[in-house]
């Protein structure tokens, strides 16, 4: 193959193993520190963030490619412009803790440990998706990752259950919780703040803040856009939702907070989705295309995270494209599959009902009918 | 072990084996056995802990349990059943008590959307056992907000067990078996039946004592006709039998037990028998659990052998009032059982 042998020319040992990044300062809420503005990635790290966010990107523009040939249908929610925020939690926390969100979630079972492969497949509704076909877009689980949730707001108490479980369990683990500009307004939340704090909870609360909650301007929704000071007596950070590093770094910051049991942490990241709302919102009614193109041309997550590897001599382009093709194969390799696997069977329909629990009669749409549910 | 007349039981019993227990401390058993068999149980919801229980049925377990295990939630019926759904999502197995399910309807996305859905979405990944229990339907003089039934609504959907005990052996099987089980439970209670002394056999003495979720029981054998009901309207209906009776008419009497999955089969047998049917219940008449047992009747075999059509008793379409005469006459009264039995039968 050519491009590996342009890489073999250069070794490792041209590359500089690890540099110190200077990040912007988090504001903060009730804080008497703030995470560090002085931090190291290796190359390995940066080599591991770069394709983890391409291949995210370059998945979530697939999807929009298969939405508009109407492979994918119904509700379809694309993450790409955020990835620094999935990419850069995982960077912080563990597998081992545990991680909640709404319905941008295809980004999240991915850092999660689903593949493209079953993530396509379940927006295609096919029998080898993640959820088996029966969840689509708004409906991912893997290990530690529970969901993918449909209705705005109400992940955010499951997640500090799942918080109350760690320290209950006492496993030491934690549970992040995220929502977004728009549902940092719902009364559920509040009512989860209030509990996680006087329980301690090891929770950290994260808002995804892309500015819109669909068509609304954080200005028009929100009394106080300071989502990062809404959790009022919990403390709070205001991170750069655009840099990998910041959000790696205030995740760290978050996440030793918690397993010292001091209770819960809430951050703010300031971030941006290139696509509308979902795939039926264009996006450019409530917002300017100059807007767009300005966030892709200054802040792009990808992009930064390139041009620091480039210009620290953690990289070579030859390779930055190697993993750009190796992505893109990756990705071609899961719509294919996801294109091509038969959808689930008839027969399944009405399993999954419940769990460990004798089989069941279901009724079919009339009363001739009766289907098999077993668990 | 000395024989002696049990006033409870007819006839002589042995002492050992006649207890009486009133349907709250059945259920503060059947908690407390349970808390003590699996660590991961636990229970939430308001005044549960420190306060021994809005309506006591969980007596003693805080003194017994700690903090960790009986835990006191704020006024937040969204926040705290969402927190008890997440914490049964990540292995452990919460009791989230409502007040009352009034109060329910606060919560009740976290209850369909966020519990009873998740282990199909999911195509069998992510199991929820939890189980969401308090007293439900109407109480006494506690006026329109605060008297709804919940069975229809809960039972309406796919993923839920719905179960209503009646007494004081149902109240400790059933939530037995519901803590036990892997799925989500909506357990209705009802307050004023908290009160009410009921025998309890030898079996139910023991820790291991469960009652199936799904099946019902047939509490007293007849040949006219089938009353069919749940919770509290099956005393209702047992001393309409009584008085009904005198008068030559023998009705089966079928407790329910369980509302989703409903035993149509338990019915079904009961009605070929009878021919006749007739539902009693506490909630509304539309959309409610009399009007699916008529449909479903109708869809199975039972249907050819009724000599007449169904009777639904229910409450009075409208919302429960306060004044004592208005509230006694919104809700079935043994001799509204009786007349509809008797028109059912045309006597």
């Amino acid at each position: 193959m050519v491009a590996a042998a342009v890489v073999s020319a250069r070794t490792y040992a041209d590359f500089t193993t690890e540099a110190t990044f200077e990040i912007k300062k988090c504001d903060i809420h009730k804080l008497d520190e703030a995470p560090a503005t002085q931090v190291v990635m290796t190359r390995e790290e940066g080599l591991q963030y770069y394709r983890t966010m391409q291949t995210i990107r370059r998945m979530e523009l697939k999807a929009d490619q298969l939405y508009k040939q109407k492979i994918i249908r119904g509700f379809c929610h694309l993450y790409d412009g955020q990835e620094a925020c999935a990419v850069g939690i995982e960077a912080g926390i563990n597998l081992t803790d545990h991680l909640i969100t709404a319905y941008r979630a295809h980004g999240y079972t991915y850092t999660r440990g689903g593949t493209v492969k079953e993530i396509m497949a379940e927006l295609t509704g096919r029998r080898g998706g993640i959820a088996k076909g029966k969840g689509g877009s708004m409906h991912m689980y893997t290990k530690h990752f529970y969901g993918g949730n449909g209705i705005v707001g109400a992940q955010v108490p499951l997640g500090a259950g799942v918080a109350l479980a760690c320290k209950y369990l006492g496993n030491n683990e934690l549970c992040v919780s995220l929502y977004g500009d728009g549902a940092a307004n719902q009364g559920q939340i509040f009512e989860t703040y209030n509990m996680a704090a006087l329980w301690k909870l090891p929770a950290i609360f994260i808002c995804e803040n892309n500015r819109y909650g669909m068509g609304t301007s954080v200005e028009r929704a929100a009394a106080s856009t300071d989502y990062y000071k809404r959790g009022d007596f919990i403390p709070g950070l205001r991170v750069d939702g655009m840099d990998v590093l910041c959000v790696r770094e205030a995740t760290k910051f978050a996440a030793d907070h918690c397993r010292s049991g001091k209770g819960p942490m809430l951050m703010e990241l300031q971030t941006y989705r290139y696509h509308g709302h979902s795939m039926s919102d264009p996006g450019v009614s409530y917002r300017t295309r100059e807007e767009i193109q300005e966030v892709r041309g200054k802040s792009d997550p990808i992009s930064m995270l390139k041009d620091r590897m480039l210009s620290n001599n953690m990289a070579s382009i030859e390779e930055l494209k190697e993993i750009d093709v190796a992505v893109r194969k990756e990705i071609e390799d899961a719509a294919q599959f996801a294109t091509t696997d038969p959808e689930p069977p008839l027969e399944e329909l009405c399993n999954h009902i419940f769990y460990n629990n004798p089989a069941l009669e279901v009724r079919g749409t009339n009363p001739w009918t009766k289907l098999k549910s077993v668990s | 072990m000395e024989p002696f007349t049990c006033m409870f039981c007819a006839g002589l019993s042995y002492r050992w084996s006649c207890q009486t227990m009133m349907v709250r401390d059945a259920l503060n058993q059947a908690m407390d056995e349970e808390l003590e068999r699996d660590e991961r149980v636990f229970l939430l919801g308001e005044e549960v802990a420190q306060y021994d229980g809005a309506y006591k049925v969980s007596r003693g377990l805080w003194k017994k349990y700690g903090d960790k295990r009986i835990i006191d939630t704020p006024i937040t019926e969204m926040g705290f059943a969402g927190i008890a759904v997440g914490a049964a999502m990540a292995g452990l197995r919460p009791i989230c008590e409502f007040m009352t399910f009034n109060f329910s309807m606060q919560a009740i996305d976290q209850i369909i959307n966020s519990a009873a859905k998740t282990y199909y979405m999911s195509a069998g990944f992510q199991a929820v056992p939890i189980v969401f229990r308090g007293p439900n339907g109407a109480s006494a003089g506690v006026a329109a907000q605060h008297s709804q039934c919940f069975a229809a609504w809960y039972a309406h959907c796919p993923g839920l067990k719905v179960v209503s005990p009646w007494n004081a052996e149902d109240a400790k099987g059933l939530l037995k078996s519901a803590i036990r089980d892997d799925n989500p439970v909506v357990f209705l209670e009802n307050e004023l039946m908290y009160g009410v002394p009921f025998e309890m056999s030898e079996e139910s003495q023991s820790k291991d004592f469960t009652i199936p979720i799904g099946k019902a029981k047939v509490e007293r054998q007849g040949t006219h006709v089938s009353l069919v009901s749940h919770s509290r309207y099956v005393s209702h209906c047992l001393d309409a039998a009584v008085v009904l009776a005198k008068e030559g008419i023998e009705c089966e009497v079928i407790n329910l037990r369980t509302i989703r999955p409903l035993d149509v089969e338990c019915i079904e047998t009961s009605v070929m028998k009878t021919n006749h049917l007739v539902t009693v219940e506490g909630g509304w008449p539309q959309f409610g659990v009399g009007a699916e047992i008529c449909a479903r009747i109708m869809e199975g075999p039972a249907f050819n052998y009724l000599d007449a059509p169904a009777t639904r008793v229910t409450g009075v379409d409208i919302p429960m009032p306060y004044a004592k005469i208005l509230e006694d006459n919104s809700l079935p009264q043994i001799k509204d059982i009786i007349f509809s039995v008797k028109k059912t039968l045309n006597v």
